[in-house]
């Protein structure tokens, strides 16, 4: 036999999870469905020859991007006057 | 992993326009067709705010999810590009996005609409890198030549940054530390240096 007390036990456990189910964090932005691209392909940036584009300036790796990241990363530093003034 | 990023400082731009020149020159940009444009909220008023605007090559890109024929692709680093061989001119993709990057070059006596062109982020679209095909139809490639946009790397009073998320963001912080914030980035000592003697009087008359 289920005494009284369990029953309220239960039924505040119930009431419990209930109220915390609210503090759920859901989803709340729309998740697109991607369309599948249809074009051509394209080459990336670092599958170049550095030394082939006539007004390249950075020095990377060919296919290294992460050379290739790093060149532009420092040349961002140009876009940054308290690194190029102090 | 980068992810190509623009970030404009209203409290720099100056609202000179250079941006969008710089891009018009770069990518020989139709006429009509503006990449690129400087927004300025309150013109003319003590205070004014202009900002540069441009396609923000976003993570969730609107125009990627509307477009009927699927033009769009996100490259490696971040960089929303499209196939113009496929564009069909609907415009959905002017309608989804937010900051009315897309544009369409009106040519013909009816206004038709020709096919999508928008910011690059100076990186061409799906033709050879650096060739004349792609340069026609994208216009320069300058990330394949291992520069940044030329919008942002001729700002003169370097409010419009590009470049790697993480990099411009720092860039952006130490700046915004520096000068601080709201009413500090007004007036005479922001503009030309804290004056020697702080405490000296200016004479009778004089204008600051």
């Amino acid at each position: 036999m289920i005494s009284a007390r369990k029953l309220v036990f239960a039924g505040a456990a119930l009431v419990a999870v209930a109220a915390l189910a609210g503090c759920g964090e859901n989803e709340q932005v729309i998740v697109y469905q991607q369309g599948k691209y249809q074009g051509k392909p394209d080459t990336r940036p670092w599958e170049n020859d550095p030394g082939a584009g006539l007004y390249t300036t950075s020095k990377w790796t060919k296919g290294d991007k992460s050379s290739w990241e790093a060149a532009l990363r420092s040349r961002n530093q140009n876009q940054n006057e308290y690194a190029r003034v102090e | 992993m980068a992810r190509m990023k623009f970030l404009c400082d209203a409290e720099r731009c100056i609202e000179c326009n250079g941006c969008v020149t710089a891009c018009k020159q770069e990518n020989e940009v139709p006429w009509g067709v503006n990449r690129r444009r400087v927004v300025t909220l309150n013109d003319g008023v003590p205070g004014e705010k202009s900002i540069s605007v441009a396609c923000m090559h976003c993570s969730d890109a609107p125009c990627m999810a509307v477009c009927p024929v699927d033009v769009f692709y996100r490259t490696e680093e971040g960089v929303v590009l499209h196939d113009k061989d496929l564009c069909i001119g609907c415009g959905y993709c002017f309608y989804a996005c937010p900051f009315g990057a897309p544009q369409f070059p009106q040519a013909g006596a009816f206004g038709m609409r020709g096919k999508m062109d928008k910011c690059t982020f100076c990186a061409g679209g799906p033709e050879k890198d650096n060739s004349k095909e792609e340069f026609a139809k994208y216009g320069s490639n300058r990330l394949a030549q291992g520069k940044l946009p030329a919008c942002a790397e001729m700002c003169s009073t370097k409010a419009l940054l590009g470049g790697d998320g993480d990099v411009i963001a720092d860039i952006f912080r130490a700046r915004a530390l520096k000068r601080g914030k709201g009413a500090e980035v007004w007036g005479w000592g922001t503009a030309y240096g804290k004056p020697d003697n702080p405490r000296q009087q200016a004479p009778k008359g004089a204008k600051s």
